[in-house]
Parts: C-alpha cells; structure tokens; sequence
C-alpha cells in the first residue's frame, strides 16, 4: 500500500507540532523517522494511524484519501511504544482481539481465530504462549506479541513508535534483525519511529530525518550519511566537528589564513565547516592545512582521538588518528579534511 | 528488648529505635485492640457452643442480621454503579464544578454519622423536602428499609468512588487507542478492555462498602426508627446492652465479626489474585 | 479516486465518549452528588437557622450544649495525640525495618476499621462494665470506666486507632530507608534523626492523619454510644446530645449543634483538599476510611 502524506500541518492548541510535511511512502517500503524528540516523528506517525486528525493537508492510502477516516476504519497496525498489551487477556486473546470485535458478518469463527493467533506466535517465534497472560513475559516477549497482535488484522501498513526504545541493548539487537526478517516475509508497508540513529540505519530502506516539525532529508543511509542536506542532518547522524570559517572570493578562510579548500558556490560572508573525526588527515604543516594544538589524546577502540585547538578563538576540533600517533599534548600539528561540507553561519 | 529475643526474625539495619518503636506499637495495639476484641471472643466461648447458636438463631437475631445484610447490599450494590459513573467523571471529564465534586465525594467520611443521620432523616421524613414528594405517591423511605438503604448508600459512596478512581486514572490511554486501532469500537473498547482492568478494584469497592454498611450505627438509627421490620444488627446489640443481656450482645457481635472478618478476607483475595494475574493490585 | 470532502475533524478522539454521552454521564454524576451528598448537608444547615440566629446561638449556649463540646473537645485532645504517638512510632517500626510478621501487623493496624462501631463499644464495656471481666475488682476500687470519661476515650480512641499510621506508613515505605542511614552515618542519634530528617519528609501527611482522626474522633457516635451512658451535662458529647435533642423533637437545637460538627467536617474536607492541591504526589495515603 502506498502512502502519500501532502502538506500535513498539525497543531495541539497552539502548538505547532508539524509544519507542512510531504512524504510519499512506497507499498512494501521500510521506513524510520528519525529525530530527537520534540521532533515530531511520532505525531507524524500518529496522523498516520488516524490516532490525531491533521489541521491542514491530506493523507492518502494508495489512492483513497483517508484524511478524515477514522482509525477503526484505517485498518493499520500500530505497535505502541508501551506495547499496550491487555494485561487481563492471555497472548492468544491479546493477538485474536482484533478479530474478535469484527462485526459479526466479518468475524472469523472461534476455531479460525485462535488458528490465526497461533500461527502469528510461530512468526514471531513464541509458540506455546497462548495462555500465558502479559505480566508473565520478558519485555522482548511482550514486544512480539505486541507486533503478531498488529498484523492480525491484516493491516494495510504497520507503524511502529520506538519499537525497541524500552528494551535493553542486547535484546534490541536481536529484535531488530528479527524485525527485518519479518518485514522481508510479510511484505507490509511499514513505518518506525526512533530517535536511534544507528537502529535507522541499519534496519530502514530509507530514513527520514526530522528536526522541529520539518522534514530535513529524506534517503538511505549511504545518501543520508554522506551527503547530509542540512547542518542539523550531518551533526545529527554520526560524530562530527563544526569550525567557524570565512568565505570571500571562493575561498575559505580560518581567522587570516585561507584553507585549500574550495568554497563551491557559497556566497561570501562567515560559513561554517563541518567534517567527520574520522575525514581528516594530519599533512606536514604546508600553506592551505588548518594548523592546531593538541589538547586532549585519548585511545578510542582501533584508533586513537585528538581533540585539537584551532584558531584564535580555540575552537575544539575532534580528529580520529591511527593508534600509532605518537605526538603529546600541546605538541602542534596540521590536519586537513579529506570531506567536509559547507553551510552558511547560523543566522 | 525485641533485637536480643528475635535476633533472626528481623534484618539488621544501622538505625537505631526500632526495639522502642515496635515495644511501644505491640504494647499499645494489644493494650486498645487485641485484648478488648479477645474478651468478646472469650465471652462468646464462654457461653459454649449450644447457647451461642440458640442465640445468634434466635428469630430476632436472625432478622437483624439479614435486615443489615440485604439492605448493606443493596446499597453497595447502588453505591458501585453510581459510583463508577462518578469516578468515571471525575477522571475522564473536564467540567465546571469538578474540584468540587471530587473534594465532597469524601463528605460521608469526614461528616459524623449521626449528623448525616438527622439529615437524612429531616430531608425524607413526611415533612421533608424529599418525603413531602415522594409520600403523597404512595412511597415511603424515612422509617422503612429503604431509609436504611439510603443512609448506608451515603455512608458507602466514598468507598465505591474512591478505589476506582486511582485506577482508572493509571489506565494507560494506548491501550484504549490499540484497541481503536485493531478495529474496536468504543463500546467494545470500554466493555472489553477497560471494564475488566477495573474489575477487581469495582470488587473491592464494593467489599468495603459492604463492610463498613454492615457495621453502621449512626446514619441509620434515626432513618430506621424503633420498628420492629427496621431493626439492624448493631441495633439490636444496643438494645440488649440496655437490657443487661451481654451474652445475646456478645453473640451477635461474634456473629457480625465473622462477617466482616469473611468480606475482609475476600477483598484481600481479590487483591492477591489481581496482583498475581495482572501484575498490579 | 478523490471522495467528497467531509467536514475537517469528523473523526473524533478514540479515548473519550460522544457529547452526548458525556453529557448524560455528568448529569447523572451530578444529579447523583447532589442528591446524596450535598442535600443532606443543606438540610443541616437550613433546620438549624430555621428559628433564626438568636435561637440558634441560644440552643448552642445552652449548659447541656456547652458540656457535651467541651466534652468533645477534651476526648479529642487525649485521643488524637495518643494516636499520633502510636502512628509514628508504628510507621517507623514497619516502614524503616524489615522484620517477621510487618504485612500481618499492618493488617492488624487497619483490624479497627473492619469491627463495626457498636462492636468497638461493647468490646470495652465487657472489660470494664459491671458485669465485665474487671467489673467487680473496678467496683471495688471505685474506678468508673464505662459510663464516665475514660470509656469514652477509650472506646475513640479505638474507632481513631489506625488514621494516622495508615496515613504515614506508605508514604515512609516510598521513601525508604537512605535519607535515615545518611543522617546515623553523619552522627546523628536516631531521636535527632527522626525529629530532623524522618518527620519534617512526612509532616504534611501526618497532617492529614491527624485531620481526619480529629473529625472521627470529634463526630463518633455508635462507640460511644455504647459506653457513655448519654448521663446529660457529664458524659454526652456532642453527637450524643444531638441525639438527645432529635429524639426530644427538639430539631432545632440538635440541628444547631449538628451544624458545628458539620462545620468541622467540612473544614477537614476543605484541608485536606488544599493539602491534595498542594502536596498531592507527598500525601500518598491511601483511601480515606
């Protein structure tokens, strides 16, 4: 099922929680929206769901406009952060509820509903757990049959709000890869929210950064990594340094000195450059390399990290180097970024 | 003191006071409670086996007692549907005069009851404001088992409201927004996943308002009047402490112990069962 | 496939009722309050003015009047603080350490709320009545219990037994035991942890046990109904003389003295919901009783 979402603005009150938000969504299409929170990923996905009504715009589910639908009548399958598991049900109820309140027309039988509610539990790997009720499982546990409960009704898209967000890191681990293979075996179009880069990533074939109610980027990773579109999107994913530059006549100018590096189409005026610890190399000195004083080594897994003042006003820098360097504090180096991007200087 | 006699029966701890505070709780609750209640026992077992059943079997004994019971019922009974749709209110609403509402819910327990008791007897007696209404058509509460009924729902309410409402208010707004999800209606939402998490606590609402209505003296004595139809269980205790029969006292008061002592049991049953299935009390 | 466009917002929120049941259930809420709760205490106050301010301040003055609140008054005064000792002393005992047997003495503690009032009375006088268990050894030192000042206070203090622990014992519990181990590893004997660290964390619940002590204690009726006597101007407190007075259809003078019970309750009402307001996540007290 495709999901066209077109200028959706949403306000609690007074609040603008999104302003304008236009994301099209491919049938079958994994998708995370991610961002710290605040961001309004999750309002996003909760319009969606038909859980809020939009202010403004329109929500479409392949060609039927479903903005002013209800949820019971979105057929979607939502898996709440909490799992919202109905504590006096047993896993075999919880996962046949939605099959059960069908109206009577529609409704399977008895026999076919609890068939239903096994075979989901063998996708979710939890055979067996018919009669246990939700107080008596792990929480890795409760989160699959929080998921088998959602695809019971067939839905037309699965959403998900920080699916693993409550779980430990080692079970989040496995339910991640786990839920890549179930999204692989069903097919369903599905959106997750989180505020965990690296579960983003990983797991989505396309992110969607969010930031303060806007869309920042939208892409894969590799797009969403190396070519971030925004300064918010390359600080946000992945480790980085911002130094305060100059721009003026196509160069790019730290304090009086100009750096080798070519200012593209940026207009002149104060600039920031953002660049990664690990795209930057240290050179022997020479004109255009940015020059610093070690302030700070330490051993960070493989590698060693330098945390370097540069400039007048010392700014700080964090470089990655090779564990083999073997220069102290306050020792003077040079370093050049082999990447980097450009933005103009915060308003 | 109590350390050096049950060195193994209690954790050591690095603050001090706790033989003191505990001499002094044990020492003080048998003084008040235990060995007064202990003396009624006593008394009870006194009159051995024989007497004591020919006096709680006794035709008035036995109407006392049912008269408190079925009229503690059937106000609990009131008291749990009234009071659920109140606690209902109080938590999912948002209107004028709420706090209000909400602060005077606990009236029954802060008002003595033999205030609420002329009260309620003034407002449905053949003058009152209620009973000049109701008389006229035929329907007679002041001085019937339907006074009685109607002072044990005032007592009651609190009760019925006050166990709900924690509850309900924990209830998570996504379960009722899964069950929307997967297709339920809100009817069937409320039917089938709010009202059973609050069933136990409705349960126990219910069991305390039953208990503390099978005890009640003061709200009812005034509505109920002297007759004979009317007379309640702690009534009838008074009635043969001012006759000097303390054996027919001691074994109606026996009598309503164990009934209140069953209903406590229950709601502590309720608790551990709801504890044990569901994860919360 | 564009559809006709419904009104914006037609899909309500999936959490709450339609208007219409909404406001069907207010109305039985508040038709319900009203008519339970509030008429009841509008009546107090209508038949105690009924005969207008100079009658009611002479029914409150009259000697009887004046005997049964003093009366009151010093019940009050020797049962709640009593009770207050008991309470902390419980609650420190049971929230602060971990012994055999702590669950089976809180239910114990909360046994005086299940034991009907009458009970609580009757229990006292076959203790301490003529024909009670001491009865004749009281007679013969000519200590009076029953039908003179100290059954009453007994008997309330009974009925009054467990407010004050059940006010402080949960919320103790939740604060646990580290700010006391704080102060006993800083030096502090453990009178001066309990008067510095462990009683200023719980004053405003202890207020409020103590608010609702004072209330049951000023307003109970059956138990000491049972052990007074009802002898007029020596042991008939306040609620036993608004019995007195109903029964000698005298309403208006019972209704008046009624009224400052009324009063009094709904002051402790009035507190305890400013308390709430203020210090609602503190005062963690269960139900009321």
């Amino acid at each position: 099922m495709d999901i066209r979402i077109a200028n959706v603005r949403k306000e609690f009150g007074v609040f603008p929680a999104l302003h304008g938000v236009s994301l099209d969504i491919k049938s079958g299409e994994l998708i995370a929206l991610l961002g710290p929170s605040g961001s309004g990923k999750t309002t996003l996905l909760r319009l969606i769901a038909g859980l809020e009504q939009p202010t403004e715009g329109e929500i479409y589910f392949g060609n039927e406009n479903a903005s002013y639908k209800s949820v019971r009548e979105r057929n979607v399958g939502f898996v709440f952060q909490h799992y919202a598991l109905f504590k006096h049900m047993t896993v075999a109820e919880n996962i046949g509820f939605g099959l059960r309140v069908r109206p009577r027309s529609t409704r399977p039988s008895r026999r076919e509903i609890s068939k239903r509610a096994s075979e989901l539990l063998d996708l979710v790997q939890l055979s067996g757990l018919e009669k246990r009720f939700p107080a008596q499982l792990s929480g890795g546990q409760r989160q699959r049959i929080a998921l088998a409960r959602a695809l019971a009704i067939e839905p037309r898209v699965l959403l998900l709000d920080e699916p693993f967000g409550a779980l430990d890191a080692k079970v989040r681990k496995e339910l991640r890869r786990w839920l890549r293979e179930i999204h692989e075996k069903t097919g369903h179009t599905t959106v997750f929210v989180t505020h965990d880069q690296e579960e983003a990533l990983e797991l989505a074939d396309r992110v969607v950064v969010m930031s303060q109610g806007r869309i920042e980027q939208i892409g894969t990773a590799d797009e969403i990594y190396d070519t971030p579109a925004s300064p918010f999107v390359f600080s946000f994913i992945g480790e980085s340094s911002v130094l305060p530059v100059n721009v003026e006549s196509g160069k790019v100018w730290l304090d009086e000195r100009p750096l080798d590096l070519p200012a593209g189409g940026m207009p002149n005026g104060p600039a920031r450059l953002f660049m990664r610890p690990h795209d930057v190399e240290v050179v022997e000195g020479g004109p255009g390399a940015i020059p610093g004083v070690v302030s700070l080594i330490r051993r960070h897994g493989g590698s060693r990290r330098v945390d370097l003042e540069v400039g007048a006003r010392r700014d700080r820098i964090e470089i990655e180097l090779p564990a083999d360097f073997n220069r102290g504090t306050s020792s003077r180096i040079a370093v050049r970024p082999r990447r980097w991007r450009l933005y103009p200087a915060e308003a | 003191m109590t350390r050096a006699i049950f060195p193994a029966l209690k954790r050591p701890s690095a603050i001090p006071g706790f033989g003191l505070a505990l001499g002094f709780t044990l020492t003080y609750l048998s003084l008040i409670v235990l060995i007064p209640l202990a003396a009624l026992v006593l008394r009870s077992a006194a009159l051995g086996p024989a007497e004591f059943w020919q006096l709680v079997t006794s035709p008035r004994t036995l109407n006392a007692l049912r008269v408190s019971f079925v009229c503690s019922l059937i106000a609990a009974s009131i008291n749990v549907v009234f009071g659920f749709v109140m606690a209902w209110v109080l938590v999912r609403y948002r209107f004028p005069g709420r706090r209000f509402v909400d602060a005077v819910v606990d009236l029954p327990f802060a008002l003595p009851t033999a205030v609420a008791g002329i009260a309620l007897t003034a407002l449905y007696s053949r003058n009152g404001w209620i009973g000049s209404l109701i008389e006229p058509n035929g329907i007679r509460i002041a001085y019937t088992q339907a006074g009685i009924v109607v002072a044990l729902t005032f007592i009651g309410l609190p009760f019925a409201v006050r166990t709900v409402q924690p509850v309900l208010e924990d209830i998570r707004r996504d379960l009722e927004e899964a069950a929307a999800t997967l297709g339920a209606s809100r009817a069937q939402t409320f039917l089938r996943v709010i009202l059973p998490a609050l069933v136990p606590a409705i349960l126990t609402g219910f069991a305390l308002a039953l208990a503390r209505a099978i005890g009640e003296y003061g709200s009812v004595i005034f509505i109920a009047g002297g007759r004979r139809d009317t007379e309640f269980a702690p009534l009838l205790i008074i009635t043969r402490l001012e006759e000097f029969n303390y054996s027919a006292a001691t074994a109606i008061g026996v009598a309503m112990l164990v009934i209140s002592f069953i209903i406590l049991l229950t709601i502590n049953l309720i608790q551990a069962w709801s504890r044990r299935r569901f994860g919360s009390g | 496939m564009a559809e006709a466009t419904p009104p914006k917002h037609s899909a309500r929120d999936v959490t709450t009722e339609g208007p219409v049941v909404r406001v069907v259930l207010i109305a039985i809420a508040l038709a319900f309050a009203a008519l339970v709760l509030i008429l009841p205490l509008i009546v107090v106050f209508t038949e105690a003015f009924d005969g207008g301010l100079g009658t009611y301040f002479a029914s409150l003055s009259q000697p009887d009047a004046r005997s049964a609140i003093r009366l009151t008054l010093i019940v009050a005064a020797i049962s709640v603080p009593a009770n207050v000792v008991f309470g902390l002393a419980a609650s420190w005992a049971i929230a602060k350490f971990e012994f055999w047997g702590k669950s089976f003495l809180t239910t114990l503690i909360d046994l005086p709320f299940s034991v009907s009032p009458v009970i609580s009375g009757l229990v006292y006088v076959l203790l301490f009545g003529a024909q009670g268990i001491f009865g004749g050894w009281l007679d013969a030192h000519d200590i009076d219990i029953i039908f003179a000042l100290p059954g009453i206070i007994l008997a309330t203090i009974f009925v009054t037994f467990p407010f004050v622990a059940r006010e402080l014992i949960p919320l103790m519990q939740e604060q646990g035991t580290e700010e006391e181990e704080a102060a006993v590893s800083l030096g502090a004997s453990g009178w001066k942890t309990f008067l510095f660290v462990t009683l200023p964390n719980v004053k405003w619940a202890l207020l409020y046990g103590v608010l609702l002590c004072n209330a049951r204690a000023m307003g109970e009726f059956g138990a000491v109904s049972v052990v007074s006597g009802k002898i007029r101007g020596m042991t008939n407190t306040m609620p036993l003389q608004v019995e007195i007075l109903y029964n000698e259809y005298n309403s208006t003078a019972a209704f008046a003295l009624a009224s400052l019970l009324a009063l009094l309750a709904l002051l402790t009402l009035a507190l305890k919901t400013v308390l709430e307001w203020r210090f609602g996540d503190r005062i963690t007290g269960a139900n009321g009783h």
